[in-house]
């Protein structure tokens, strides 16, 4: 699972057990169509539990054209995997394992029935 | 809603090569004039997005069972003149290409004056050994039981408008199959699926001599073996009705083939204690695979799942069951905030049919004030 992807889920990163740097192709114009779609505030807590350096803080006026900081963030979103760790929700502090680099958000019987 | 109409040409230059290639078609006739007479009657709004002044362009013509001569391929081409293009023609590298194709039947003695056929489209996407050969599913590493016909996820991604950059989500993705015609176009994607075993690529193989799906036979595996693995963002284990992503639009495009019961049945998780004969189970395996997923509830989740996570302008195609002796337009599923763009048939049996629907979000979601209308209407 990659922080691009942590990024847009409601549940957040826990833990990370199995973590792995993956080279991918930079595309700037797809990192600078993602920075308007980035929670600033998840990204800096994955980035924080995941132990990642380098993070920027924010967004910087002019992004779309600063290659060193798309760079940066290409490396932040993309080329970083977590294959074995865990997901929490907020608001119910239910656990999701991540196996494989795939997360499983899966409910049991017990827990939809409400 | 209206119909687009796509046309496969197939051609056999030799015996060693097979060149496939699709088109929107846009006009057909057995003269030019009816050629001229069906172009007028295209609509231009769906003209308009390839001819507009920013944009390039280039006109070719095939013909079959007869050679042009330069003038005379001029001659039919500036004959479209009445057609509205605006943008500059670019004979290099152009972002659109239209094409005329003159059918002067198949036997090389007795090739007539005129051609019995002529169309004009807009070329979509080349087989030449690569794309649709490449990509039929005999050849790609990893099928499930219900792989769409490679063609069809490439019309579905047009129908899409899935284009570099992008971000197009599958929430049904099975093994795939639609992510990689999204990844051809330079959209980066991502897939859910409520089944384990299919998302990792584990349990019974759906290839007849094979007993395993390998460890590189999954979503990931299947990008790789086309090129495309850079456009893999990530796959989720996960229920299509109780989605995991967080308030947003960020979706370009949501391109699915739900699961309705035919072939592959239709699951999600609920509170059903028993869990159904037949189901396999692998050890790492642990959905509770219960209640039905009545069909209405699925589409009812999907347009409000797209309503929500769609950006403005952003589409959803899926493909919906239909029992044809009964089918009204009334069925195909409504939402206050996505248009209805499209709804073409695929005839499956005497008595049913799939309609391919293609929706655009022209409006944002608004929680209370939508939902209230989506009672009403169900």
């Amino acid at each position: 699972m990659r922080p691009l992807t942590h990024n847009l889920l409601s549940s957040h990163v826990r833990g990370a057990t199995e973590v792995r740097i993956n080279p991918v192709e930079f595309n700037p114009d797809f990192i600078a169509r993602m920075i308007p779609k980035v929670e600033w505030v998840l990204l800096l807590e994955a980035a924080d539990t995941l132990h990642l350096v380098e993070v920027p803080k924010e967004p910087i006026q002019g992004y779309e054209h600063n290659e060193e900081f798309l760079r940066k963030m290409h490396h932040v979103l993309l080329e970083v995997e977590v294959l074995e760790g865990t997901l929490q929700c907020p608001e119910s502090g239910r656990l999701f394992p991540i196996s494989r680099g795939i997360p499983s958000m899966l409910l049991s019987d017990e827990e939809t029935e409400t | 809603s209206s119909q687009f109409t796509y046309f496969i040409l197939s051609v056999s230059s030799n015996l060693a090569k097979q060149e496939q290639s699709i088109f929107e078609l846009w006009g057909h006739g057995k003269c030019p004039e009816e050629l001229y007479s069906s172009l007028k009657n295209y609509p231009v709004e769906k003209m308009v997005p390839f001819l507009h002044s920013g944009s390039t362009y280039k006109i070719k013509i095939h013909t079959f069972n007869k050679t042009l001569t330069q003038e005379e391929k001029v001659k039919r081409i500036d004959a479209l003149e009445f057609l509205p293009f605006e943008g500059k023609v670019n004979l290099k590298k152009p972002q659109h290409v239209f094409s005329i194709l003159e059918d002067y039947g198949l036997d090389p003695n007795h090739i007539p004056e005129n051609p019995h056929n002529i169309y004009f489209g807009r070329w979509i996407a080349d087989g030449q050994r690569e794309l649709i050969e490449s990509y039929s599913v005999k050849k790609r590493h990893f099928i499930g039981n219900t792989s769409m016909d490679a063609g069809l996820s490439f019309i579905m991604a047009n129908h899409g408008k899935v284009k570099k950059n992008d971000i197009v989500f599958d929430p049904f993705v099975g093994t795939g199959g639609l992510l990689i015609a999204s990844a051809h176009f330079g959209a980066y994607v991502y897939g859910t699926d409520i089944d384990y075993n299919t998302v990792h690529g584990l349990g019974k193989a759906s290839r007849k001599n094979q007993k395993w799906r390998g460890p590189d036979e999954n979503i990931r595996a299947n990008l790789r073996q086309y090129g495309l693995e850079k456009y893999y963002l990530d796959v989720l284990v996960s229920d299509a009705s109780k989605p995991s992503w967080r308030k947003g639009t960020y979706f370009d495009a949501i391109i699915t083939d739900p699961p309705y019961g035919i072939r592959e049945s239709t699951r999600r998780t609920g509170s059903q204690k028993e869990i159904p004969k037949g189901i396999e189970k692998c050890p790492e395996s642990h959905v509770p695979v219960s209640l039905s997923y009545h069909l209405s509830d699925m589409f009812f989740d999907l347009l409000n799942f797209s309503a929500e996570t769609l950006v403005l302008g952003g589409r959803l195609v899926y493909w919906l069951p239909v029992y044809t002796p009964e089918y009204t337009e009334e069925m195909v599923p409504w939402h206050p905030c996505l248009k209805l763009i499209s709804n073409c048939e695929q005839k499956l049996s005497s008595h049913t049919s799939r309609r391919l629907i293609t929706m655009e979000k022209v409006k944002e979601f608004e929680n209370f004030s939508d939902s209230f209308l989506l009672q009403i209407k169900l």
